[in-house]
């Protein structure tokens, strides 16, 4: 019957249609999510505090003073009305001005966020590095001698305080032993020889053949990012670990081993390959979590970036500038916690299926 | 079923159960057996787990502790003596040293030990109710209700955590109630999402229907019937929560926003202990250690309540 091949590509159709659909759905989610992300930051800095307004002006201002103003800030509109000027103008990418530095906020975080990004990248390669193959092994030898210490290297990694662990690596390995650099990106002395082209230290150092620049950051960059990784680490392993458990109990582990295949064949080239697509949702989050921490890791190893930026704007109550980071960090959080979502539905066909 | 029972032949002789078997038994006789009996089964796979034992202990002896701190703390936690206790080392007199206002630190971990169990109790009675009502009143109603509490939730659920509350309370202004506050209103989505499964899987079941049909209002049947079943697995996802619970407050303490001086704070206590690290570092280690320990014991507790009231998902 001609219905027959008519149904034919049918299935391709309906496969592009609903693809087209999850992507619109996708779109809905971050434009609400990101709207909400702007309501509490909104709510945070206009609907908390008393009066912004004598925020700014201080309480001696005389009364002309205060209402004009109120007037320029926009606080006499309904709260509607400005929270849609607000939504406007962090969209164009405008925080207002940081009391504490006289800048934009936004040229701030331009200049400090990638150090807090290369920071992030590089604790989490390592604990990717290190993480997975830890993982995979522990699922295999399960309740061996490595199984235990992933076991604990996760225990402990779940229940330290970062930033005490911080320090006692400073006072071990930069003031005891002085194997590493200490506190910054990059020792005094090259203030003046070394120039920063992207802000990413390494980078720079690279494309400038400055290799004494290279070293030293490399040394500055070793314990902040050492001490990310192993958060990372922790993380990582302990759900390779599982992803690896679960796949190996599957019935095609079973067909592989019947075939013949070698077991280094069926665990790394099978089972991994399958366990792959939540992890690779598993890094991106771990990712996020980084840069998240930086606010505790980056206090600790003074490490100007984002991190130190909120904190140093807090104790000085600069709120544009906590709450324009707030933002900026919360963007990049929801954007790779919506595109791994993304990423897991696109690569993984079993999340299809319906 | 009272006619049945001048048929059937008197029970005959029990023969005398152990407590043991009593507990064990297949045919509990009274509501209050059956309880027992499943809290038995429940906590022999507990004890079984010997990590789980030591958290337990600890957290046993964190309550303890701060019960009692007026009984075991040496010294006073706010008040030192600056003339001649000024950051000792470890001592006879001073088990963990002075910090630089000459108080005892062992004291102040002791003391610190209540305002620790204080963050955590707030914040799980404040999120883990709101996360129940959220995830049971979605699951049970469905439609746009579900829709709307879902997306809602999704939404706080991506938010970064430590970075909102910082910002929280530097709206509010620090202090450890603020910093309660910022942590529940940012950990209460999984809570919600865990109810709403627990809800889901059994709305529709039989007991629900029957409910339903002697006529109890929705309210009660959320209330009655399906909170008490979302019990275990949220007490099990707050215990693991715990420890990052207390991170996060120690973290805000470092950074000068929980808990003000001259409250001992462990992370509060870190943070002063930073200036000190070169040459008195163990100013700052002692605290960082009790940390590790609290969090370490609710870890392990965790983990091991979750293999003993939920085998399906232990062994992973």
């Amino acid at each position: 019957m001609s219905v027959v091949s008519d149904t034919q590509p049918a299935p391709r159709r309906r496969r592009a249609r609903s693809l087209v659909k999850s992507l619109l759905g996708f779109l809905v989610v971050v434009i609400v999510t990101y709207l909400g992300l702007l309501a509490v930051t909104f709510f945070i800095g206009r609907v908390i505090p008393i009066d912004p307004v004598l925020a700014v002006v201080g309480d001696r201002a005389p009364a002309n003073v205060v209402e004009r103003t109120r007037q320029e800030l926009g606080f006499n509109e309904p709260l509607t009305t400005q929270f849609v000027i607000y939504v406007q103008k962090a969209l164009s990418g405008d925080f207002g001005r940081s009391v504490l530095t006289t800048n934009p906020v936004m040229t701030d975080i331009k200049r400090v966020f990638p150090a807090t990004i290369e920071l992030a990248t590089l604790g989490t390669l390592i604990g990717a590095i290190l993480g997975i193959p830890l993982g995979v092994l522990a699922a295999v030898r399960r309740g061996g001698w490595l199984d235990q210490i992933v076991r604990i290297i996760g225990l402990i990694g779940y229940s330290v305080p970062i930033f005490w662990l911080g320090l006692l690596a400073l006072l071990i390995f930069y003031a005891r032993l002085q194997w590493v650099g200490g506190p910054g990106r990059i020792d005094v002395v090259y203030e003046y020889t070394f120039t920063p082209i992207t802000g990413f230290y390494l980078l720079d150092s690279i494309i400038q053949r400055d290799w004494s620049a290279f070293g030293n950051i490399i040394s500055h960059l070793a314990l902040p990012s050492l001490l990310l990784g192993y958060f990372s680490l922790a993380y990582i392993s302990r759900m390779t670990r599982s992803f690896m458990l679960n796949e190996l109990s599957q019935e095609y582990i079973v067909a592989a081993r019947a075939k013949g295949l070698s077991e280094r064949r069926i665990i790394w080239r099978h089972a991994l390959r399958n366990a792959a697509v939540p992890l690779v949702t598993v890094i991106a989050l771990s990712y996020a979590g980084l840069l998240e921490g930086s606010v505790l890791t980056e206090t600790v190893f003074a490490w100007p970036g984002l991190g130190l930026y909120i904190t140093n704007s807090l104790q000085n109550a600069d709120m544009n500038a906590v709450l324009g980071g707030t933002i900026v960090i919360g963007s990049v959080f929801i954007a790779i916690n919506l595109l791994s979502d993304l990423l897991y539905r696109l690569l993984d066909p079993r999340t299809r299926a319906r | 079923m009272s006619v049945m029972g001048n048929t059937t032949p008197p029970p005959l002789a029990e023969p005398q159960l152990s407590r043991r078997e009593w507990l064990l038994s297949d045919r509990p006789t009274s509501r209050t057996q059956a309880k027992l009996g499943r809290a038995y089964v429940a906590w022999r796979r507990f004890a079984e787990n010997r990590l789980a034992l030591i958290g337990l202990i600890i957290i046993l002896a964190l309550v303890l502790v701060a019960i009692s701190a007026d009984l075991l703390a040496p010294y006073s936690p706010t008040i030192g003596n600056l003339a001649t206790a000024r950051l000792l080392p470890p001592s006879w007199e001073h088990w963990l040293g002075t910090d630089d206002q000459g108080r005892d630190i062992l004291s102040r971990l002791i003391y610190g030990s209540r305002l620790t169990l204080y963050v955590v109790v707030l914040v799980a009675i404040i999120a883990a109710p709101i996360g129940l009502l959220i995830g049971t009143v979605s699951g049970y109603a469905g439609g746009w209700v579900d829709a709307v509490l879902m997306r809602i939730t999704d939404i706080f659920l991506a938010f970064p955590k430590l970075v909102l509350a910082l910002a929280l309370v530097a709206a509010l202004g620090p202090g450890i109630e603020n910093a309660v506050i910022a942590i529940a209103v940012t950990s209460w989505p999984p809570y919600a999402r865990i109810a709403r499964a627990e809800t889901m899987q059994v709305r529709n079941s039989d007991y629900i229907s029957a409910v339903r049909l002697m006529g109890a209002s929705p309210i009660r049947i959320v209330l009655r019937h399906i909170m008490p079943l979302c019990m275990s697995s949220l007490i099990v996802r707050v215990t693991l929560d715990m420890a990052g619970i207390i991170l996060t407050a120690a973290g805000l303490g470092f950074l000068g926003l929980g808990a003000q001086p001259p409250l001992p704070e462990w992370g509060a206590m870190i943070a002063s202990g930073r200036r000190f690290i070169l040459d008195q570092w163990w100013v700052a280690a002692a605290p960082g250690v009790a940390i590790l320990l609290v969090s370490l014991g609710f870890n392990l507790l965790g983990d091991g309540l979750r293999d003993a009231l939920d085998p399906r998902s232990s062994g992973q």
